[in-house]
């Protein structure tokens, strides 16, 4: 296993596929009363997170604590230049506190690259900038294996704001890996100019992918988005590339509807898809945990 | 402050490339050219067997940053790195702080430059007060200021108001001035932070698309010709540049172009390590520019190398790539990066060399006593190179005051022996005087 987790890209099949292994495995002390096991005990585990996202660093502070590692949440909001000190300072601080990981959250892409230059201990991507989300679309991928039975084959959707999109960059190329086929779904100003180069095919009509979907990913959509032109208006956008009801129908019959969230209901999902039984937001949600924990176990404490 | 002001006599350098003569420097002046020359009494002999002898190299893109920004650069440390590059003059950008669009500004910039005495600073005007192009700096006063501007620029930011940069073209024929513009076009390039393609989309970054560099020339070089003027291109990063100046070239218009060498070097896939130390303005492009840039500059349709030598502190470099400055040390590899791209790959010989690096910058910038012929009579501004001397970059060896230089751990072809400023040695056995 590798020391750090920065992109899904550098994950082998192998290794992705033991990183899955690994979260199913851990999901059954999740069901147990006793929810901890004693793997990271004496190992210190730091939160280092540049942006809110309650989501995220409790996922991965519920993961480090099940795994009885200590641990250290480092709220810096802001840029670390508007704080005044340096991220490379940061990383020093921490390293001095003898931080064995460090899950760092940031909005400059490529910051979690650059951490992993400045200390000793394994770095955790949790999100940077709209580069990738490596361990969503981990959570991601198991939950699609736990759901359909499988990886190789399935054809998966992803559809929203592609251009702006860490979660769908470390999809594409984790579900690649893992042999799923991907489509992207977007207006084409939503979509990097590149895109033809990545491993997947690329639609401007969910209409026409849905039937042939097995799983349909929606991306959060931002109303500022509208504001910079990247599509006319919120209305437009939900009535091409919103999945409603209707447009679930045509889906096939145990095709799934997964949301990294937060969802905006009413603009790429609504309602009634949100709260339908094959909707997997909360699920995904609670794969999150376990498939951190096998991340953690995996760089910090594995064997 | 050089202090050796006797002749020199440099024997056997290999002037322009051609075959081994011998150079006398003396009062200033190249005195006498030839085979085994006398040595005049009280001449000091310079062995030059092997060197290439060029004239001194003109740098028309140099940011000294002083005065404002002293922690990066300064007059002083900024023309010594000019030195140790084989430059004997330099065009000092106006993006300080003060800007440089008063002649009070320029002249003091110009003032350290004599005082620093190793090069020959020509400090740029500003085309708009305050780089805000908005409305137009005293350019006139510039020109007629004791720094004698002839270049006008807002480097860094692109005057990118067609009616402004119209007005801008028209105003500088008045003193045979030039606007060298940084074409950017600013609504295209918001937040950008790498060239626009497929490894800005893999590492979600902004892109800095090509068409935001490519419109602008096209547009200037229009109203250049429109009405009548002189218009100078920096940094020419893209294919499409190059197919644009050449286009303009031949309907007449009288557009120069420069490029850099990290332009004819470096690629845009070096971004993948998030290192800032790859970060400039224009953006690294990619494997496809690298070569057209190559074959413009060697078919003249990109007239000069231009550094655009930008020094930044460590902490602005260290640090996540999207708040990291802009910019590359390049004085002192320029002649070896061009060596390694332009004549090991027989794109251009030494004597062409010596034009796009001296002389047709020094025209551009209209300094005269630089950007000549080696030749008896001509002022005595020569450098002395070595081409079979390969080092391997080091930041921190460099006499400018930063060492973010993209060549780091790179081993290039040859170094600069010695730099001659009007007869007097500023760099010698390599190192300053």
């Amino acid at each position: 296993m590798m020391r750090h987790l920065l992109s899904t890209g550098d994950l082998t099949r192998d290794e992705a596929t033991l990183v899955l292994d690994t979260a199913a495995e851990l999901a059954r002390v999740g069901d147990r009363s006793v929810k901890k096991l004693p793997t990271l005990r004496g190992r210190t585990v730091v939160n280092l997170f540049y942006e809110d996202s309650t989501r995220t660093r409790t996922s991965f502070e519920l993961a480090a604590k099940r795994l009885s590692a200590d641990v250290i949440n480092f709220s810096a909001k802001g840029s670390s230049v508007s704080k005044g000190e340096s991220l490379k300072d940061t990383a020093l601080t921490l390293q001095a506190m003898g931080a064995d990981g460090v899950v760092i959250r940031h909005s400059a892409s490529g910051a979690a690259h650059r951490l992993a230059n400045w200390v000793d201990g394994s770095v955790l991507n949790a999100g940077d900038g709209t580069h990738e989300h490596p361990t969503q679309a981990l959570l991601d991928a198991f939950t699609m294996r736990s759901r359909l039975g499988r990886l190789e084959g399935l054809r998966v959707a992803i559809v929203g704001d592609i251009l702006h999109s860490r979660v769908a960059r470390s999809n594409v190329l984790l579900l690649n890996t893992l042999g799923a086929h991907v489509t992207l779904v977007a207006p084409p100003t939503l979509l990097p100019v590149s895109v033809h180069t990545w491993p997947c095919e690329v639609s401007y009509d969910l209409d026409d992918v849905l039937p042939k979907s097995d799983v349909v990913m929606l991306l959060r959509v931002q109303a500022e988005r509208m504001t910079e032109s990247y599509f006319p208006s919120v209305r437009e956008y939900s009535r091409n590339y919103g999945l409603d009801g209707e447009r679930l129908a045509r889906m096939p019959q145990d095709a799934i509807v997964m949301h990294p969230g937060p969802m905006v209901r009413g603009v790429e999902i609504s309602a009634e898809v949100a709260d339908s039984p094959r909707c997997t937001v909360t699920e995904q949600v609670a794969n999150g945990v376990s498939l951190r924990m096998a991340v953690l176990y995996l760089l910090l404490g594995g064997s | 402050m050089p202090d050796t002001h006797g002749p020199h006599l440099i024997r056997r350098a290999r002037a322009l490339g051609g075959d081994p003569v011998d150079i006398l420097l003396a009062d200033g002046r190249i005195a006498a050219l030839g085979p085994d020359l006398d040595a005049p009494e009280g001449a000091e002999t310079v062995d030059a067997d092997g060197l290439i002898a060029l004239p001194g190299l003109v740098d028309l893109h140099t940011h000294l940053r002083e005065p404002g920004r002293e922690d990066a650069e300064t007059v002083a440390t900024g023309s010594r790195s000019a030195a140790m590059g084989g430059y004997t003059a330099v065009h000092a950008m106006a993006n300080t702080d003060p800007v440089a669009d008063t002649a009070g500004v320029v002249e003091q910039v110009w003032r350290l430059g004599r005082e620093a005495g190793y090069c020959d600073v020509r400090p740029v005007g500003a085309v708009t007060v305050g780089l805000a192009g908005e409305r137009l700096a005293e350019i006139g006063a510039m020109a007629d200021s004791a720094a004698q501007v002839r270049v006008f620029s807002d480097d860094g930011v692109c005057v990118s108001d067609a009616l402004l940069m119209r007005r801008a073209l028209e105003y500088v024929k008045a003193f045979d001035g030039v606007v060298a513009q940084h074409a950017q076009e600013p609504r295209l390039t918001e937040g950008a932070q790498m060239n626009e393609g497929c490894v800005s989309d893999r590492l979600g970054l902004p892109g800095w698309p090509a068409v935001a560099e490519e419109a602008v020339i096209a547009r200037d070089c229009l109203l250049a010709q429109h009405v009548g003027s002189r218009l100078h291109v920096c940094h020419v990063s893209t294919r499409g540049s190059v197919d644009i100046i050449r286009w303009a070239k031949a309907r007449g218009c009288d557009v120069t172009a420069e490029v850099t060498p990290h332009h004819l070097l470096l690629t845009d896939d070096l971004v993948e390590s998030y290192d800032p130390v790859y970060k400039v303005n224009p953006p690294l492009r990619t494997a496809e520019d690298v070569r057209a840039l190559r074959e413009g500059l060697a078919d003249g349709t990109i007239d000069i190398v231009a550094t655009d030598h930008a020094p930044h502190p460590v902490e602005a470099k260290e640090t996540e790539w999207s708040t990291a400055a802009m910019g590359m040390v390049g004085l002192e590899t320029a002649l070896a990066v061009v060596q390694h791209t332009m004549v090991d790959t027989g794109l251009l010989t030494w004597d062409r060399v010596a034009d796009r690096m001296s002389a047709a910058p020094a025209r551009i910038g209209r300094v005269s006593g630089h950007g000549r012929d080696l030749a008896a009579g001509e002022p005595a501004n020569v450098v002395l190179y070595d081409p079979a001397a390969p080092v391997e970059v080091d930041g921190a060896a460099m006499a400018t005051k930063s060492g973010n230089t993209p060549f780091r751990g790179m081993t290039l072809p040859g170094r600069v022996r010695a730099t001659f400023l009007r007869g007097v040695p500023t760099v010698m056995e390599g190192k300053i005087s």
